[in-house]
Formats: structure tokens, C-alpha cells, sequence
């Protein structure tokens, strides 16, 4: 039983860990990505009024970074439940 | 009712709600003081996330900061929210699985080591004192702008707000009232930003009004501005001039700074469960975006307005709400080639704050002594007009007025309350109770905790009455230290089980004192030097810390390659801290 259990939680440590990641490249591609380094390129494209880079700069990362969360606090509470580890 | 009379009432209102909230959560256990012994909902602890972590300056200074610098003040609205990310993903639920008081305490527990706690507890106390500073001086200018009190008597009502609801409540009387500020701050916030996007657009989401046409014009915002500042000589607003490699690593170190801070942390410290932690870091950007996103767009409105109602405005026909912020020496205009005639451009008009000589021009305007620059600016604007003078541009009623230096009041107090919990829990708890007395009572603990947060406000508002020149340069130093310090050794803590406090320590060591000496020489010893021609791969002491933490990273990993491994009891914590199960139970063991 100890040593199933010791698996789940390496299970779930490397499903954490690679979801993590998926994020976090998300995360990292709309404000460094999107709003710095390919900011000039993107100005060129018109969004609602706004050149897109600085659009992304503004105002788009803030709102990819909320749901970035909320995104993470749902699968998290998902996979506690599928490796048996969420709190009762 | 005039407006100093709404002024008073509300201020007074909401002095009088934080101190009921106060007596009623008062605590009694150091569990209630440290962490409101670990119960405060998700959506609560949001609010009162959001409220500590937005200060005076992001209330009041921030969207005057993106007016005047364009795309490069994007570097604090990602800073400031990014960091949120790496928090609910990296540190928030694992700490919160921890299960105790303090990020020292987390520092020193995990790395076995006294001396890291004790690292971490001079940081967490310089980090934040750099911090409160600015605040009670923020308590200071808005108490004598809107209430006509003198700015230190303003300082020491605030000190007495502080003191008796950190004092008394903690932890708990902290995030309850926090939960009120918050409310206040954001409804104070929006009302004006709500009424200049409608004036300016017509279109009642500022967000959304950003991207809108400008009234009358078939221009979009940005374009409108953009052609505005070009008729003026300046860059365009959506283009920046910093270098691109400077944005990153100021955006980055502001981030992790964010993500490292010790009054962000802890408030994750506060949920009943590993599952709230993740949750309340969603509810805490959500708030905080509410008022990050509004940003921006009352900056460009704000410009909008000010780039078509004052340059090549003869001085008589300025609009009412000029000389009202004149008067408080806000705005001030010196009449360079004597046409009467408000010339605007890029540039200083003059060196410094404007110096009044108490005198009135042939215009009616104040007289400025201050030695002219050889540009053609003739007008000073302080940034902080951005906010203050919304409510009189949109021409809004009294009571907006009144909700503005409330909304202000909130911002800063609550930020202070954060900090000052911050720096007597590490006092009380990490240096008295784990080094010095470790067989102190809990009751005495808790007295040892609420004489430090007395003597730690006395020192803010000393601070606040007597600002010491350098709290501005000192700002890079509270982000690039929590950067190059907190950050890496807690997600190393978490996410590497090789990692032992010998790498730790030397992490530490290393990315605090190349910061440090960083920040030390361009900000005090050689302060002419400053400039992107001698700053190391051109990046300032703003985005030092980014730095800092590659190095901090670096040096642990290397140190810790060749020396032990950690104990098998740390193994265990670590595999312990990266599952949710049992983190009720985790405070008692």
C-alpha cells in the first residue's frame, strides 16, 4: 500500500510539474514574448484600435495571466482528485 | 454639502468601519495574530491580497507614470500582476502545505540551517521597512492635500489608525480590514476612470474605451495621442525608449521581486487548505487586474485631455481645474518668451520642484523662481495629477472628490498594516521565539509580537515625518533583493531535493551581494554614472535583480553539486510540502 501510494505521488508530481511548464511557456510568450521582444513586429497588426504588441503590453498579458490561474487552479484540483492526494 | 464637509465624512466613515472591524476580529493567539489561524475564504483573502499588494503609489502614481513614459510604463503593469503567476504555480500551495508562520521560518526549517533563517529575517525586515516608508508619507500627502492638515500631523493620525488595528487584531484584524479598503479603493478608482472614458469616448469601460475613438475626432485613442505628442516633438506614446533587453529584465526582476515579496507571501499562509491557496491567488490578480487594466487607459485619456486643453492655451483662458492644482503646486507654468502663451514639449521647463515665490504673474499665474532650462517646455506637471485631477477634469461631483482621498487613505494604510505584520512577526517569532528565547510562553510571544509592531510603526512614522532622500532610489532595491533572495531559494526549496543549505546559503550570499553592490553604485557612490552607456549588458539597477537571481540560481546549484546531500528527514518534508493531503493537520507537527 506504501509503496502504491509512493507512486502516485511521483505520478502526480510529473503530470504537476509538465503542466507547470505548458503554463508557464504560455505565461512567458504573452508578456516577454507578445509585449517586449516581438513588440514591434506585432504594432504593425491594428486590434480593437490598438497596435497588438502594445495591446499584449497593457492590457492583453494582465488578462491572459488571470485565466492562466483560474486554468491552473482547475486542472490542479482535477488531478488531486485522479492521484487520490486532495485534501477531504 | 460642500466638498470639504463630504471630505471629512467619508474619510471619517471609513476610519470609523476599519476600527469597528478591528475591535470586532481582535486576536488572541498568536495563530490568529501570525495567520488568522488559517481561515480566511478564498475570495476574502483576494481582496485582501489585492489590498496589501496595491500601495499609495499604485493607487495614485502609476497611471501618471504610464502617461508620461507610454509603452515604457508597461514594465510595471506586467511586473506587477506576472509575478502573481509564478506565486500560485511555484510557491503559494506548497507553502501553504508547509503550514507555518513565517517565509524565514519556511528558509530555515527546510534548509536546517539558524544562519539562512537569519538571512532571511534581515531581508524580510529591510525589504519591508524600504517599503512602508514611502506609505506613511503617502498617509502624510493625502491627509494635507484634501484635509488641510499639516502633512505630519496627517503621518501621525495614520500611525494611530495602523497602530491600533495591526496592533490589536493581527493578522486578522489586518485581512478583515483589508477586505474594506479594498472595496473602498476600487470603487474609488473606477468612478472617475468610468466618467473620463465616457467623456473622452463615450463609451463607459475604460478598458474598452482605450481602443475606442476619441469624441469627434474618427481617431482612435492612441492614434489621437500618437499625432498629439508628434505636433508636440514627442516620441510616440506607444512606442518606448527604453531598450528592449532593459524592459525584460526590469519586467522580470519586478515579477519575481513581486513573487519574493514577504507581506504577498504570507497572506497565502492564511487559507484553510492547499486547494484555497491556488484559488486565492486567482481571486487576488482578478482584483488586482480590475484596477491594473484601468490603469493604462486613464493614463492615455488623461493625456488625451491634457495634450488638447493646455499647450498654445493662452494663460487666461486655462481651464479651471490648471490653476486649482497651481494653487497646490501640482502644475506650474513659467512664461519663458513672455507671450502668455502655455508652450509644451519634451524636456524639464526647469530644474527640480517648482519654487514658488509667493507672488502673482502679469497673467494671474504663480511665479516660478526656479533657473530655466534651455528648452521651450515652459510647463512642470507632477504625475501624480494623472489621478488627483480626474474628477475635476471630468467636472464630477463632490463626493468623487471625497471618494478619492479615501480610496487613497485605503491604499497606503493597508499596504503599511501588511508590512508592519510582516517585520513583528519576524521580530517575535523568528529572532525571539526560534533564537534567542525559544521557551517563551505563547502568550508572552504574542506581547513580544505587538511591541514590535508598536516600535515597528513608531520607525515608519518617523519615516514618514522625516522622509529620508533616498526612498525613491531605495524602491529597485525592495524588488531586485526579493529576486535575488527569496525567490530562487524557496522554489529550490520546493522543487529540488538535492538542493542543501550549503548551495542555498551560497545562492543567497552571492545574488544579494551582487545586487546590492550593484544597486549601491549606480544609486549612491557614482550616481553620474547612471546611464545605459555604463550599465553592465545595459541593464539598470531597476532590472539588476534579474541578474541577481540567475546568479543566485547559478552559485546553488554549483555549491551544491559538490557538497551533501540534504538529510533524509528534509527529503521527507519536501515530498510531504508537494502533496495537498493533510495540510489541515500540518500545523501542529
Amino acid at each position: 500500500m506504501s509503496l502504491s501510494k509512493e507512486d502516485a505521488a511521483r505520478g502526480y508530481w510529473k503530470e504537476n510539474l509538465r503542466f507547470m511548464m505548458i503554463l508557464l511557456v504560455i505565461w512567458f510568450s504573452v508578456s516577454f514574448g507578445a509585449g517586449i521582444l516581438f513588440v514591434d513586429a506585432l504594432d504593425n497588426i491594428q486590434f480593437f484600435g490598438f497596435p497588438l504588441g502594445f495591446w499584449f503590453a497593457q492590457q492583453g498579458s494582465i488578462y491572459a495571466f488571470v485565466i492562466l490561474i483560474f486554468v491552473y487552479v482547475w486542472k490542479m484540483n482535477r488531478l488531486d482528485r485522479k492521484y487520490d492526494v486532495h485534501e477531504e | 454639502m460642500d466638498t470639504q464637509t463630504l471630505i471629512y465624512l467619508f474619510v471619517g466613515g471609513t476610519f470609523a468601519l476599519y476600527i469597528a472591524i478591528a475591535i470586532w476580529s481582535r486576536a488572541g493567539s498568536t495563530s490568529e495574530y501570525y495567520v488568522a489561524s488559517k481561515g480566511v475564504h478564498p475570495i476574502a483573502n483576494g481582496m485582501a491580497t489585492g489590498a496589501d499588494w496595491m500601495s499609495a503609489a499604485s493607487f495614485i502614481s502609476m497611471a501618471g507614470i504610464i502617461s508620461f513614459t507610454g509603452y515604457d510604463g508597461s514594465v510595471y503593469l506586467m511586473g506587477w500582476t506576472g509575478g502573481y503567476v509564478l506565486l500560485a504555480m511555484c510557491l503559494a500551495p506548497y507553502l501553504r502545505k508547509f503550514g507555518k508562520f513565517t517565509v524565514p521560518e519556511f528558509v530555515g526549517e527546510r534548509y536546517y540551517s539558524q544562519t539562512a533563517r537569519v538571512v532571511a529575517v534581515i531581508c524580510v525586515i529591510f525589504i519591508s521597512f524600504t517599503y512602508v516608508a514611502g506609505q506613511m508619507r503617502g498617509v502624510g500627502i493625502v491627509f494635507s492635500r484634501y484635509l488641510q492638515v499639516d502633512i505630519n500631523l496627517g503621518v501621525m493620525i495614520g500611525m494611530a489608525i495602523v497602530f491600533f488595528y495591526a496592533v490589536l487584531g493581527g493578522m486578522k484584524g489586518i485581512t478583515y480590514t483589508q477586505v474594506a479598503q479594498y472595496c473602498v479603493m476600487i470603487f474609488a478608482y473606477m468612478v472617475p476612470a468610468i466618467y473620463i472614458s465616457l467623456l473622452i469616448t463615450g463609451n463607459p469601460i475604460p478598458q474598452l474605451g482605450f481602443g475606442s475613438e476619441v469624441t469627434g475626432t474618427g481617431m482612435s485613442v492612441l492614434e489621437r495621442l500618437n499625432g498629439l505628442g508628434a505636433e508636440l516633438g514627442f516620441s510616440e506614446y506607444t512606442d518606448g525608449s527604453k531598450s528592449t533587453i532593459d524592459v525584460f529584465f526590469i519586467t522580470m526582476a519586478l515579477m519575481v521581486g513581486t513573487a519574493g515579496l514577504p507581506h504577498v507571501i504570507v497572506r497565502f499562509f492564511t487559507t484553510p487548505t492547499v486547494r484555497d491557496a491556488r484559488k486565492s491567488a486567482g481571486y487576488a490578480l482578478l482584483f488586482i487586474a480590475i484596477l491594473y487594466t484601468t490603469a493604462p487607459a486613464v493614463a492615455a485619456f488623461a493625456r488625451t485631455n491634457l495634450l488638447t486643453t493646455i499647450p498654445n492655451v493662452a494663460y487666461e483662458n486655462i481651464p479651471q481645474w490648471f490653476s486649482n492644482w497651481e494653487t497646490a503646486g501640482l502644475v506650474a507654468w513659467q512664461d519663458k518668451n513672455n507671450d502668455g502663451v502655455v508652450q509644451y514639449g519634451p524636456g524639464a521647463p526647469f530644474a527640480g520642484a517648482p519654487n514658488f515665490a509667493g507672488e502673482t504673474g502679469e497673467y494671474g499665474q504663480r511665479v516660478v523662481t526656479n533657473t530655466p532650462t534651455d528648452l521651450e517646455n515652459e510647463l512642470y506637471v507632477d504625475r501624480d495629477i494623472m489621478v488627483l485631477a480626474n474628477p475635476e477634469i471630468a467636472e464630477l461631483p463632490g463626493w468623487v472628490v471625497a471618494l478619492i482621498a479615501a480610496g487613497g487613505l485605503a491604499a497606503a494604510l493597508s499596504t503599511a498594516a501588511g508590512l508592519l505584520l510582516v517585520i513583528s512577526t519576524s521580530v517575535s517569532h523568528d529572532l525571539l521565539k526560534s533564537n534567542m528565547m525559544p521557551n517563551i510562553s505563547e502568550k508572552k510571544e504574542l506581547l513580544a509580537a505587538r511591541i514590535a509592531a508598536g516600535v515597528a510603526i513608531l520607525i515608519a512614522g518617523i519615516f514618514g515625518i522625516y522622509p529620508p532622500a533616498f526612498v525613491a532610489q531605495v524602491v529597485a532595491f525592495a524588488f531586485g533583493l526579493a529576486a535575488a533572495s527569496f525567490f530562487p531559494v524557496i522554489v529550490m526549496g520546493i522543487f529540488s531535493k538535492k538542493m542543501n543549505k550549503e548551495g542555498a546559503i551560497a545562492g543567497m550570499a552571492v545574488g544579494l551581494t551582487f545586487t546590492f553592490c550593484y544597486i549601491v553604485f549606480f544609486k549612491f557612490i557614482s550616481p553620474e554614472l547612471d546611464n545605459a552607456a555604463n550599465w553592465w549588458f545595459g541593464i539598470s539597477p531597476e532590472g539588476i535583480g534579474t541578474l541577481g537571481m540567475i546568479f543566485n540560481f547559478i552559485a546553488a546549484v554549483a555549491v551544491a553539486s559538490f557538497t551533501k546531500a540534504p538529510p533524509e528527514h528534509i527529503q521527507h518534508l519536501i515530498e510531504d510540502i508537494r502533496v495537498p493531503r493533510g495540510a489541515g493537520a500540518a500545523v501542529d507537527h
